[in-house]
């Protein structure tokens, strides 16, 4: 995480192409990984959930980006592919029983197969029009699972799911929670980051960067881009059926076109192309509305505004203000957070004595 | 002697335009042979042809025995088939290292599950595959640059960082097109030592396509001239030279008033 290579020398191949091949970088993250664990012992219940929620994004939002920052390939598909991992993991919970360990993976294999599938298009059209083709995608699979009663469990499409237990473990409060998605969310953080500096992430960012050479060094783009679309979907899948175990309910509401445009709006401010942006991105968009309540009704409540008679006005002032500070950040950094978070770093890399 | 590459009557036309019409010719194993002409002559057509970016209409393509008209292009490259191109085309956001990593690709077989867990066996190949890769790089004497993104490097480097992506691959053949295009005297030189070498070190067959006529003159076994599609000469360097076709071709023919 932090860059100070002054005195770091390294003499093996496996030393240079470590994640993070300076000690300092291995210390703070391991600092962070610390932090988080404990984040509970100071945090409410309330919060706690806010945490959740973030870890939830994430997750999706890394997904996302491995297809569309890493490989090129835009989607407005990804809350259908939640959807899908989100109705598997209730399925085979409710219909077989499975626990919530391995309805995760379920639900990310099925997913991955979808979004496979509705990545064929991608082999003949790209960008805007591929884009298109993945919104008749999202259509298309919240159609079916919505009228298919054996998959959605009937008129509202809700399926509720019993409390997950992990060893006997209730899974019943915030806290608890909060440890059954942190492990996933790191693993699917570290299996991104590992990705994208080996051999299949250096092939999506060739699929990405120029296609007619990749194919010229042996990259069969084909099978990259679809490739890419399971991986992705299978974040996905992932990240609903989290949604599915947290919420304990599974429906097709938290996974419309909408979500999938949020998802968007995470990697385009967090940063197209980096799998710690994601993250970025998640938080900022997971957070922001929720800080703008704060702020909004604070600053109601300071000027002796009666919240009650002007809350109309306030919950659109919020919208306002959500809209603006996106455009806001994507003029200051195009690249996002992430590239606000390199400078910060560029910045102390040299620091006191930068010159 | 069976030649390495045999290009048996290769056609390729653009709508009305004929770029290549029924060019033969065979490449031995080992030796550097040039394609020149004019511009427009075919020349890069026909090289898309050999790497099967495009399907020539008639005509086929023969390397080591094996017919690769049809193939897919990373079918071609797997068999070893490299090349650069005339306007680089390099990954521009990836490090010099990564870019010849990708030259790597397909001597690699980690798949999702082992690059996602960068331990073990996937771990093992990626630092091989880096050996290797360090060794092109030592090779073509950019280690200063190893760790920057290609797209901030000058013109000049980017074409060496592009053929050390195309030796990444290990080739039998390699197709350099106008490698020396747009670089000054000194790059030039460098070049032309680097070809003289890969060609001298591992035996790596070479088809070139150059412009400088010094350079083509100097370091080719064999040229070949294409004009207008068609090929108009083959032959060494001198005979070449004295071809009344190609004086005609390149310099054109005495005004008649």
């Amino acid at each position: 995480m932090i860059n100070r290579e002054c005195g770091v020398y390294q003499t093996t191949y496996e030393g240079d192409m470590a994640l993070y091949p300076l000690p300092l970088a291995r210390y703070s993250t391991l600092a962070v990984v610390v932090v988080l664990a404990l984040l509970p012992l100071v945090l409410d219940s309330h919060m706690m959930s806010l945490a959740n929620l973030m870890l939830l994004a994430s997750i999706g939002a890394i997904g996302l980006n491995i297809l569309v920052g890493y490989t090129g390939q835009v989607s407005l598909g990804h809350g259908a592919f939640m959807m899908v991992g989100s109705y598997t993991a209730a399925l085979v919970t409710v219909r077989l029983g499975l626990p919530f360990w391995l309805g995760l993976p379920a639900g990310g294999a099925v997913a991955a197969l979808v979004g496979a599938f509705f990545g064929i298009p991608s082999l003949r059209i790209k960008g805007l029009y591929l884009a298109i083709a993945t919104l008749a995608g999202q259509f298309i699979i919240e159609w079916v699972i919505n009228h298919s009663p054996w998959i959605s469990g009937g008129v509202q499409s809700t399926i509720y799911v019993p409390t997950p237990t992990f060893l006997g473990w209730n899974i019943n409060n915030e806290y608890r929670r909060y440890f059954m998605v942190l492990p996933v969310a790191i693993v699917a953080y570290v299996a991104a980051m590992n990705l994208v500096r080996s051999r299949v992430g250096r092939a999506f960012i060739a699929v990405r960067d120029r296609d007619v050479a990749a194919e010229i060094i042996g990259v069969d783009i084909f099978h990259y881009k679809l490739l890419a679309f399971a991986v992705s979907s299978f974040y996905a899948g992932m990240a609903g059926a989290l949604w599915t175990y947290y919420l304990k309910i599974a429906n097709y509401e938290h996974f419309t076109l909408a979500t999938s445009v949020s998802y968007l709006a995470m990697i385009i401010i967090g940063g197209l192309g980096s799998v710690l942006g994601s993250v970025f991105g998640a938080v900022f968009i997971t957070l922001l509305p929720i800080v703008l309540v704060y702020v909004v009704e604070g600053g109601a409540a300071l000027f002796g505004f009666k919240y009650a008679a002007i809350a109309d006005f306030l919950a659109n002032l919020r919208l306002i203000i959500f809209g603006g500070l996106i455009i806001l950040f994507l003029a200051i950094e195009p690249e996002g957070l992430f590239r606000m978070w390199g400078n910060v770093k560029r910045y102390f890399r040299l620091w006191p004595y930068s010159y | 002697m069976t030649a390495q590459l045999e290009i048996r009557g290769v056609s390729k036309s653009f709508g009305g335009v004929q770029a290549v019409s029924r060019v033969s010719f065979d490449v031995q194993q080992g030796e550097i042979l040039s394609i020149i002409g004019p511009n427009g002559a075919g020349k890069t057509t026909l090289l898309n042809c050999i790497s099967s970016v495009f399907h020539p209409e008639t005509g086929a393509i023969v390397l080591d025995g094996r017919e690769t008209t049809r193939l897919a292009p990373p079918r071609v490259a797997a068999l070893g088939v490299a090349r650069t191109f005339q306007n680089i085309a390099l990954f521009r956001g990836m490090t010099v290292v990564d870019n010849l990593m990708l030259g790597r690709h397909i001597h690699m077989k980690n798949g999702v599950f082992r690059s996602m867990l960068y331990w073990g066996p996937g771990r093992r190949e990626e630092v091989a595959h880096r050996q290797v890769v360090e060794d092109i790089i030592d090779f073509l004497e950019i280690e200063a640059i190893r760790k920057r993104p290609v797209g901030s490097l000058p013109y000049g480097l980017q074409k060496r960082v592009e053929l050390g992506r195309a030796l990444a691959l290990h080739p039998k053949v390699l197709l350099l097109d106008e490698p020396m295009g747009g670089t000054n005297h000194e790059e030039k030189e460098d070049m032309a030592r680097f070809i003289l070498d890969v060609n001298d070190e591992w035996g790596t067959t070479i088809i070139l396509i150059e412009h400088d006529m010094g350079v083509v003159m100097d370091i080719s076994q064999r040229v070949i001239v294409l004009d207008l599609g068609a090929k108009i000469a083959e032959g060494t360097p001198a005979e070449v030279k004295a071809t009344p076709q190609v004086i005609k071709a390149y310099l054109g023919t005495k005004a008649t008033v």
